[in-house]
C-alpha cells in the first residue's frame, strides 16, 4: 500500500492573453502514495488551484499550455492522454470537489439526477440499482433522510448539505484519488469541521488518497499526512505536516506559520464617552403571500438587539452565515430601516431621513468584505478617497483635497504617489487599505468593518488587523467589528455579541467568552474554530 | 507593513497622465483587432465628412468667385442677379448656370465650380431627351449634348454639368440627390439614436435605481406603450402635422426610446447591490450623483454596444417613410424617394440601383462597426 498513486514531474503551466505569458506554474513536482492525504497549501495567487487542474486537464486551453511536465497517475501520463481517456478518468479514477457548493451543482436537476448521471456514465447502472445506489451514498455523507432528499433541488439545501451531495457525486465511482480544491472556505465553521470529519472518516474507510487545496492551516494540520507549501508558482518546502509545522526550512513557510493574527485589543473602559448606542433594535422583512399580498410573517434578521459602544473600544459582532450581523450593522449606519431607538454621539437618529443622516455620515464609516467589489473599477484611486471629501467639506481646494488623500493613503501604509492609478493595479491587501483609507479621511469616530479581513490572505489579514488596531489607538475610533472569524475577533475586540438568527446566544467582554463560554451553541463554534472539531450539539444542527 | 507598500513607479508618480483608462485601452486594441470593423469605422467617417460638405461637392453655385477684384463665397451666401447684372437682373438667388453670368463673372475675374454643377433641388434644363436620363457615360458624346443650344461644340456641355448618375423623372441630378439623401438620413439616424438614447437611459436608470412601485409602474406603462401599432399612429399623426426634419424626429422618438429601458434597467438593477455603490452611499453621496459617477458607466456599455445597431434601425425607418411618402416633405433630398421612383421607373435601373448600393453600404458599414464595438466591450473575448 505504499506505491505511489499520482507523480507531477516537473509540471509548468503558462497562460497566454493579448500576447503577453505569464507563467503560473513553475516546475511542480510532487506525489501521492495510496492512501495519503497530501496538502498544497499557498496563497491566493500560487498555482495551487491551477496545479490541481491541470491533473485532469481542465484548464482552459488553448489559452493555458504546458510547456513542461508529466503527470503520472498508476504509472500513465496523463499530459498526454487522448481526450476519450482522459474521461475515462475523469469522475471515475480521479473526481474533484470545489470550493463553491452552489455553482458547482446544476440547479435544474435533482440531486438524485445529478448522482445517478455519473454512475450511468462510467458503470452504466441505471434504474433501481442506481437509486439504491444513490441513497447508500446519501448515508454515507451524512444526509438525514436521504430518501425524502432525493427530489429536492440544489437551492432547497443549505451550503453544508450541498457540499454533501457533491461529496457523494465524487465518491459515486469509488475513486483512488480525490482532489478537494478549497472545499469548505465558502462554508461555516462549524459546518467546516463537520466536512474535514466526514471526508477523513470517508477516505479511512475507501481507502482512497486526496489531495487537499487549501490556505488555512488549522485545517493542514487537521487533515494532512504531508504537505507541499507553494508560492509564486513554486513549490518550496515538502515535508510530513508534523515536521513542517514544528521545524519550518524554508522563510516562506516561517512568515506563513507566523501570520496567524496577533496582538491584544483595546482594554475595556467604561469611562469613555458613549458613541453608538442602540436598545432593543430590530429588523423584520415582510413575508408577503396570497392574491392581495397580505403580509403573513416576517423574517427576523435582527430581532431586539441591545448594544453600547464607547470611543476607542471594538464591539465584535460574531455568527454564522445567515445570522443576521450585517443586517444589525447595516441598520446601525441607517443603511436601512430598522424599530428601536438609536442614538449616535447624542442624535437619536432612529427616524432620521436619508437628507437629515447626510451631515452625520461623516462621522460613521463602513469598510466592506470584498476589496475587489468596493472600489468602482472606473475611479482612479485619488477620486475614490475624494468622493466623501467633495460631499462633506465642499469648501476644500482642488489642492487641499489632495493633500488630503495623500495623507490619508499614507496613514494606511501606502504610498501616495499611486493614488492616479486604478483599483485593479492593486493586490487584495492594498485594495483594503484604499478602502480603509477612504473611510478614514474624513476623521470619523465610528466604523463599522463588515468583515474586512475574510477575503484576504492570511498573512496579509494580519498586516490589515495591526493596521486598525494602530488607527483605532491615534484616533480613539469605535468599531463594530463583524466577523465570523473568531481568531480576528479575538485579535481585535474588547467585547463581543454571539449572533444566531437575529437574536443574541452570548453578551460580554470577549476574553470571558473565549474562555469560559457558557451556551452550548458558543462552546460550539469556539470547538470549530480553533481545533476544527465537530461537536453534534442541537443548537449547531440546522 | 513595508512590504506591502507599492513601490514608486517614477513615471506614474509625475501625476495623473492623459492616458485612457487601462479599460478602455484594452478596448480600443479589441476594435483595433477586429479589422473589419476598423476599416468600416474610417471608410464611414470619411463618407459621412464628405457629406456633410455636400454643399461644396454638389451645388449649383460655384465655390468661390473673383468679381471685380471681389471674393465671393455663393455656396455659403445668397447674392442677387443685381450684383453682377445691375438693373439687368431681376432673380433674387443668381442663376450661375445661365450663360449671361457666366460670361459676365468670367469677363470679370474667374469662379471654381463644385465637381457637380447640381444641388439636390435644381433641375437639368439641357437634357438630351425626357426624363429620367441615362448617366452620360452610356451615351456617345453628340447624344449627351444634344440638349444644349451649340450641340457638341457647347462651352456648358462639361464633365460638371452632365449627370453622372443620370437624372430622376423630375429632371434632377443623382448624384447629387444621393449625398444629399446620405447626409439626412445619417443625421436622422444620430438625431434619432442620441436622443433617444437620453430618454431611454434616464428612464431605465430611473426605475431600476429606484426600484419597487416607480418600477412597476413605469414598467407597465412601457408595455402599453410598446405595444402601440406604431406605424398606424406615424400615418396619422404625419396626416395631421406638416412633415419635416424635426417633426419626424419627435414622433418616431415617441416610441424609439423603449429599446433602451429593458438593458439599462437591468444593468441598474445589478449595480445598485455592489459594494462600492453602497459604500458611496454610507459617505453621504446623494441619488443622483451615484447614478451619474458609479452606475451609468456600468450601463454605458451594454448602451454604447447597442448604438450603432440603433442607428441603422433608424436609417431603414426614415428611408421605408420616405418610400412609402410619409417622410421628408416633398422635393428634399431622401434615398426612400429615390427607390420609389427606381419602382415606378422601372426603365430607368440607374434610380434603384443606385438607391440599392448607397443603403446597402451604409448599412454594411454601420453593421460591422456595431459587431467591432460590441466585441471591444466583451471582457470575455480575446484576440490573438
Amino acid at each position: 500500500m505504499t506505491d505511489t498513486l499520482l507523480s507531477v514531474r516537473n509540471l509548468s503551466v503558462a497562460f497566454h492573453q493579448g500576447g503577453k505569458t505569464t507563467t503560473a506554474v513553475d516546475g511542480v513536482s510532487f506525489d501521492i502514495k495510496r492512501g495519503e492525504v497530501v496538502a498544497l497549501v499557498g496563497e491566493s495567487g500560487s498555482g495551487k488551484s491551477v496545479s490541481a487542474n491541470s491533473i485532469l486537464k481542465l484548464l482552459p486551453y488553448p489559452s493555458a499550455s504546458h510547456p513542461s511536465g508529466e503527470i503520472l497517475f498508476n504509472g500513465k501520463d496523463l499530459m498526454t492522454a487522448s481526450d476519450a481517456d482522459l474521461r475515462q478518468v475523469r469522475g471515475n479514477d480521479i473526481t474533484m470537489i470545489f470550493q463553491e457548493p452552489m455553482t458547482s451543482l446544476n440547479p435544474l436537476h435533482s440531486i438524485e439526477r445529478q448522482i445517478a448521471e455519473i454512475l450511468d456514465l462510467h458503470q452504466g447502472i441505471t434504474g433501481a440499482a442506481a437509486r439504491a445506489r444513490v441513497l447508500e451514498l446519501l448515508n454515507q455523507v451524512g444526509i438525514r433522510e436521504p430518501e425524502k432528499r432525493l427530489a429536492a433541488y440544489p437551492h432547497e439545501l443549505s451550503g453544508g448539505q450541498r457540499q454533501r451531495v457533491m461529496i457523494a457525486m465524487a465518491l459515486a465511482n469509488r475513486p483512488e484519488l480525490l482532489i478537494a480544491d478549497e472545499p469548505t472556505t465558502a462554508l461555516d465553521v462549524t459546518v467546516q469541521a463537520q466536512i474535514l470529519a466526514l471526508l477523513k472518516t470517508l477516505k479511512d474507510e475507501h481507502g482512497m488518497s486526496m489531495l487537499f487545496i487549501t490556505h488555512d492551516l488549522g485545517i493542514v494540520r487537521k487533515i494532512a499526512d504531508r504537505v507541499c507549501v507553494m508560492t509564486k508558482g513554486k513549490i518550496v518546502e515538502t515535508g510530513p505536516t508534523a515536521e513542517i509545522f514544528a521545524n519550518p526550512q524554508h522563510a516562506y513557510t516561517r512568515h506563513l506559520l507566523a501570520s496567524e493574527p496577533k496582538g491584544v485589543p483595546p482594554v475595556s473602559d467604561t469611562s469613555k464617552p458613549v458613541v453608538m448606542q442602540a436598545e432593543d433594535m430590530k429588523v423584520w422583512f415582510p413575508i408577503k403571500a396570497g392574491f392581495l399580498r397580505k403580509v403573513v410573517d416576517h423574517v427576523k434578521a435582527v430581532d431586539g438587539i441591545d448594544l453600547t459602544l464607547r470611543a476607542g473600544q471594538t464591539l465584535g459582532v460574531v455568527g454564522e452565515s445567515g445570522s443576521g450581523k450585517t443586517t444589525l450593522g447595516l441598520a446601525l449606519t441607517r443603511l436601512i430601516s430598522s424599530k428601536g431607538r438609536v442614538s449616535f454621539i447624542g442624535n437619536d437618529i432612529a427616524g432620521y431621513s436619508f437628507k437629515q443622516m447626510r451631515p452625520l455620515r461623516n462621522r460613521m464609516q463602513i469598510v466592506f468584505q470584498d476589496p475587489f467589489g468596493s472600489l468602482s473599477p472606473r475611479m482612479a484611486v485619488s477620486d475614490i478617497i475624494a468622493e466623501g471629501l467633495k460631499v462633506h467639506e465642499p469648501s476644500l481646494s482642488e489642492k487641499e483635497r489632495d493633500a488630503r488623500v495623500a495623507a490619508s493613503l499614507e496613514e494606511v501604509g501606502l504610498d501616495a504617489a499611486t493614488r492616479w492609478r486604478y483599483p485593479h493595479e492593486f493586490s487584495g491587501g492594498q485594495r483594503q487599505r484604499i478602502a480603509i483609507a477612504r473611510a478614514m479621511v474624513l476623521k470619523p469616530q465610528f466604523v463599522m468593518l463588515d468583515e474586512p479581513t475574510s477575503a484576504l490572505d492570511m498573512s496579509v489579514q494580519a498586516q490589515v488587523v495591526d493596521l486598525l488596531r494602530d488607527l483605532q489607538a491615534k484616533h480613539s475610533l469605535a468599531y463594530l467589528f463583524i466577523s465570523h472569524d473568531l481568531k480576528v475577533v479575538r485579535a481585535l475586540a474588547n467585547d463581543m455579541i454571539v449572533m444566531r438568527l437575529g437574536k443574541v446566544v452570548e453578551q460580554g467582554p470577549s476574553e470571558r467568552i473565549f474562555t469560559a463560554p457558557q451556551e452550548d451553541y458558543t462552546k460550539a463554534l469556539m470547538a470549530a474554530a480553533f481545533n476544527m472539531e465537530a461537536v453534534d450539539v442541537p443548537a449547531v444542527r440546522q | 507593513m513595508a512590504a506591502d507598500i507599492v513601490s514608486t513607479d517614477p513615471i506614474l508618480a509625475t501625476g495623473r497622465t492623459g492616458r485612457l483608462s487601462p479599460v478602455n485601452r484594452r478596448r480600443w486594441d479589441n476594435f483595433k483587432a477586429n479589422r473589419r470593423g476598423f476599416w468600416s469605422f474610417w471608410i464611414f467617417l470619411v463618407l459621412f465628412g464628405l457629406s456633410l460638405c455636400a454643399e461644396f461637392i454638389a451645388n449649383d453655385k460655384p465655390i468661390l468667385v473673383s468679381y471685380k477684384g471681389e471674393l465671393l463665397v455663393p455656396a455659403l451666401v445668397q447674392y442677387p442677379e443685381e450684383k453682377f447684372l445691375g438693373d439687368m437682373g431681376f432673380l433674387a438667388i443668381t442663376d450661375y448656370g445661365s450663360a449671361e453670368i457666366s460670361d459676365e463673372i468670367k469677363a470679370n475675374g474667374w469662379m471654381i465650380w463644385p465637381p457637380i454643377r447640381y444641388s439636390y433641388q435644381t433641375a437639368n434644363s439641357n437634357i438630351p431627351h425626357s426624363a429620367p436620363t441615362k448617366p452620360f457615360w452610356l451615351m456617345d458624346k453628340a447624344e449627351r449634348c444634344s440638349g444644349y443650344p451649340q450641340g457638341e461644340n457647347d462651352p456648358g456641355c462639361t464633365l460638371g454639368n452632365l449627370n453622372w448618375l443620370g437624372t430622376d423623372d423630375q429632371a434632377r441630378d443623382v448624384a447629387a440627390r444621393m449625398i444629399y439623401g446620405f447626409r439626412i438620413s445619417v443625421l436622422f439616424g444620430l438625431c434619432l439614436t442620441i436622443a433617444s438614447a437620453i430618454v431611454g437611459v434616464t428612464a431605465g436608470a430611473v426605475q431600476g435605481y429606484f426600484g419597487g412601485w416607480t418600477d412597476l409602474l413605469l414598467q407597465r406603462f412601457i408595455e402599453i406603450w410598446s405595444s402601440m401599432p406604431v406605424l398606424y399612429i406615424l400615418l396619422i399623426i404625419a396626416a395631421i402635422l406638416p412633415p419635416g426634419f424635426f417633426i419626424l424626429l419627435g414622433i418616431m422618438l415617441l416610441f424609439s426610446w423603449v429599446g433602451f429601458v429593458g438593458i439599462v434597467r437591468a444593468e441598474f438593477l445589478r449595480a445598485r447591490n455592489f459594494e462600492y455603490v453602497r459604500a458611496a452611499r454610507a459617505l453621504g453621496v446623494n441619488n443622483r450623483t451615484i447614478m451619474f459617477r458609479h452606475l451609468l458607466p456600468n450601463a454605458m456599455v451594454a448602451t454604447l454596444t447597442f448604438l450603432p445597431f440603433i442607428l441603422s434601425g433608424s436609417i431603414t425607418t426614415l428611408t421605408s417613410l420616405d418610400f412609402l411618402g410619409f417622410g421628408m416633405p416633398p422635393g428634399s433630398a431622401s434615398l426612400g424617394e429615390l427607390i420609389s421612383q427606381g419602382k415606378s421607373n422601372l426603365q430607368a435601373p440607374w434610380l434603384g440601383l443606385t438607391a440599392f448600393v448607397v443603403m446597402s453600404v451604409m448599412l454594411s458599414l454601420l453593421i460591422f462597426i456595431g459587431e467591432a464595438a460590441r466585441d471591444a466591450f466583451d471582457p470575455r473575448k480575446t484576440f490573438r
